[in-house]
């Protein structure tokens, strides 16, 4: 049964000319060991402001696609969920699926824009597609607009590592608009339990023969902390902490007491203190958590791009004149080996 | 038994001219665009991969037969061609571009990289270029290239192992999460990711290495003689300054610090 739904954040955006349909959205929904990405839920968000259809797409092999898309129905804002599964869908290897959002999208589809979040599988096949349909992207956007009368989009992205904000329109020449999505810029969309399911509609999947790149392996560090991209709150650490088990066993003790995922500084990593996945900055993870707190870390410019729009920054270092001190709402000159212990007994205590 | 003929790799580095990354970012009032009276240099990830290429050759010897280094760029950018032939590359190519025009989006780079390619007589098995370029962050020209040429692609690499006889290479990439191993048929993109190089070497040429570079040659081309255009299908509205940050006072000790957090509402959770 077709699922009716209001338009949502109409506002002033559809004025029911009959030429020009509404924005129809397809958002690529991420996932792994059966649980929805959380950035895809972000970009989920992002592709409701558009105002106008949202319909979602899950790719994976098949015993990881029948759990995921049972979740994604029951999302808010969602009209559609369409799924491919495929063995070569297994791993994200973009010259396999490309085959498959470039058939979706061909010259006659109904998806105006294609939504993801900016996550190291989505932004590594989204362009390779766009290219392919010969259309440009919009990376790591904060926010968007879209103007249904003229059918033009304008999004905010930032560049020069966050020292600069850029903003980009895509005139109605675009026939479908690529973008993906910043995820701390956007709320995770929930699931609403209440409204009746979206429908969901299998597609085949494109199979590709002979693909020239093969899935060796993969190794994710494993660890039972919030994950760095979405917690509320972190605890990282720089240069200064020494080497890895001096990086654990300072930082863990904090992380527990806070409830807190780690973060790393890319001096930290390159060191070794730290897993890569771990690095936060231009280059690494942007973090924007209630809390994050700098321990050892000067903050060059390039960590900054990756945390400075925390709400709270909390910054140890024994040098009065780390940089970090210029973004810190709360700055303390010590040495950490002293203070971040003394940290963590006085919030023990209070717990 | 006669050996089979070995097929030698021909490397493309694509380069970018950028602002140095250590320079303090100014937005114009006239919120056009950034003060670019400033240092440039190469992206950083360009350079990367042009260490990457020459360390190839001295691991792979004479199975690589050419590194070549492209950019598309005004005048200027002829530097930071002349940069990566002092690294080791052996010939350039200049796709010369008005001062004034707008920055080319990376699907015109991206078809500007495929007609060179295209008109490479001796082909390229592999091209290595940066993830992303540190002005305009997108990261996308390499998968734009790959999907063009429809090539295999390695995006984010940290590992690079080539195989010119078996025409492949085994790639580890950094993504969310931790690290991944791929194979890759060639002809491949690359982009490559911080740690490519480990440890992170100071970039110098040798002056020997900076006067041979004088005498590479660097072959001029315009976007015309390749037939693309490069003119940005998404419009720059504006430029402007980020929210600011400023800092909040210090503290003098761990308590005071603990007060902060409880006004802020963070408190210990309850192991």
């Amino acid at each position: 049964m077709l699922r009716l739904r209001p338009f949502l954040n109409v506002g002033r955006l559809h004025r029911g000319y009959a030429s020009v349909a509404g924005p129809h959205a397809l958002v690529l929904l991420e996932h792994r060991a059966g649980v929805i990405e959380s950035g895809s839920l972000s970009a989920l968000t992002a592709a409701q402001q558009l105002g106008g259809q949202v319909t979602g797409l899950v790719v994976g092999a098949p015993d990881q696609v029948k759990g995921v898309v049972e979740k994604a129905k029951k999302l808010k804002g969602l009209s559609t969920v369409l799924h491919a599964s495929s063995e070569q869908y297994a791993h994200s290897i973009p010259e396999v699926v490309s085959p498959l959002l470039e058939k979706l999208l061909a010259d006659n589809t109904p998806y105006t824009h294609v939504v993801s979040a900016h996550s190291s599988d989505a932004k590594s096949l989204l362009p390779r597609v766009a290219a392919r349909l010969d259309l440009p992207a919009v990376s790591d956007i904060t926010s968007l607009e879209h103007d249904g009368a003229s059918n033009a989009t304008t999004f905010t992205r930032p560049i020069y590592a966050g020292n600069a904000i850029a903003t980009v329109r895509a005139p109605p020449s675009v026939r479908v608009k690529f973008f993906t999505v910043r995820s701390t810029a956007f709320k995770a969309s929930a699931a609403d339990e209440g409204a009746p399911a979206a429908e969901d509609k299998a597609v085949e999947p494109v199979e590709v023969s002979n693909p020239p790149t093969q899935h060796v392996r993969t190794d994710l560090t494993k660890s039972d902390r919030p994950d760095l991209g979405s917690a509320s709150r972190v605890v990282s650490g720089g240069r200064a902490l020494k080497n890895a088990e001096t990086f654990k066993a300072t930082l863990e003790p904090l992380a527990d007491v806070l409830g807190a995922a780690i973060g790393a500084s890319r001096a930290a990593v390159d060191a070794g203190y730290a897993d890569n996945s771990l690095q936060v900055g231009q280059t690494g993870k942007v973090v924007a958590p209630e809390l994050y707190m700098a321990i050892g870390i000067s903050g060059a410019i390039q960590h900054l791009a990756g945390m400075k729009d925390s709400k709270l920054i909390v910054a140890i270092n024994k040098d009065p004149e780390a940089p970090i001190f210029q973004v810190a709402d709360v700055g303390l000159v010590a040495d950490l080996y002293e203070a971040v212990p003394e940290l963590v007994e006085k919030l023990k205590k209070q717990a | 038994m006669r050996p089979s003929a070995v097929r030698l790799l021909n490397i493309l580095v694509p380069v970018k001219r950028t602002v140095d990354y250590a320079v303090k970012i100014r937005v114009n009032p006239d919120q056009k665009g950034i003060d670019l009276n400033v240092k440039h240099s190469m992206n950083p990830f360009d350079e990367i991969a042009v260490e990457e290429a020459v360390r190839l050759r001295e691991r792979l010897k004479d199975e690589v037969k050419s590194i070549k280094v492209v950019t598309i760029g005004p005048p200027k950018a002829a530097e930071t061609l002349r940069t990566a032939l002092a690294i080791g590359a052996d010939s350039g190519i200049h796709i010369e571009v008005p001062e004034s025009a707008p920055a080319p989006e990376p699907l015109g780079v991206a078809k500007a990289l495929r007609a060179v390619i295209e008109r490479e007589k001796e082909g390229v098995d592999l091209v290595i270029m940066g993830k992303q370029a540190i002005d305009d962050d997108a990261g996308q020209t390499g998968q734009m290239l790959a999907g063009l040429m429809d090539w295999a692609q390695a995006t984010f690499a940290s590992k690079l192992v080539v195989d010119p006889k078996k025409k492949e290479a085994d790639v580890t990439r950094e993504i969310d999460g931790g690290l991944q191993e791929i194979k890759c048929r060639l002809p491949l993109v690359v982009t490559t990711d911080l740690r490519l190089i480990f440890p992170p070497e100071p970039r110098y040429a040798s002056l020997p290495n900076i006067m041979k570079a004088k005498k590479k040659p660097i072959q001029k081309l315009t976007p015309a003689d390749l037939g693309v255009e490069l003119t940005p299908i998404l419009e720059s509205v504006k430029v402007t300054e980020p929210p600011k940050r400023v800092g909040g006072g210090k503290v003098e000790n761990v308590d005071q610090l603990i007060a902060k957090l409880k006004e802020a509402g963070i408190t210990p959770v309850k192991s």
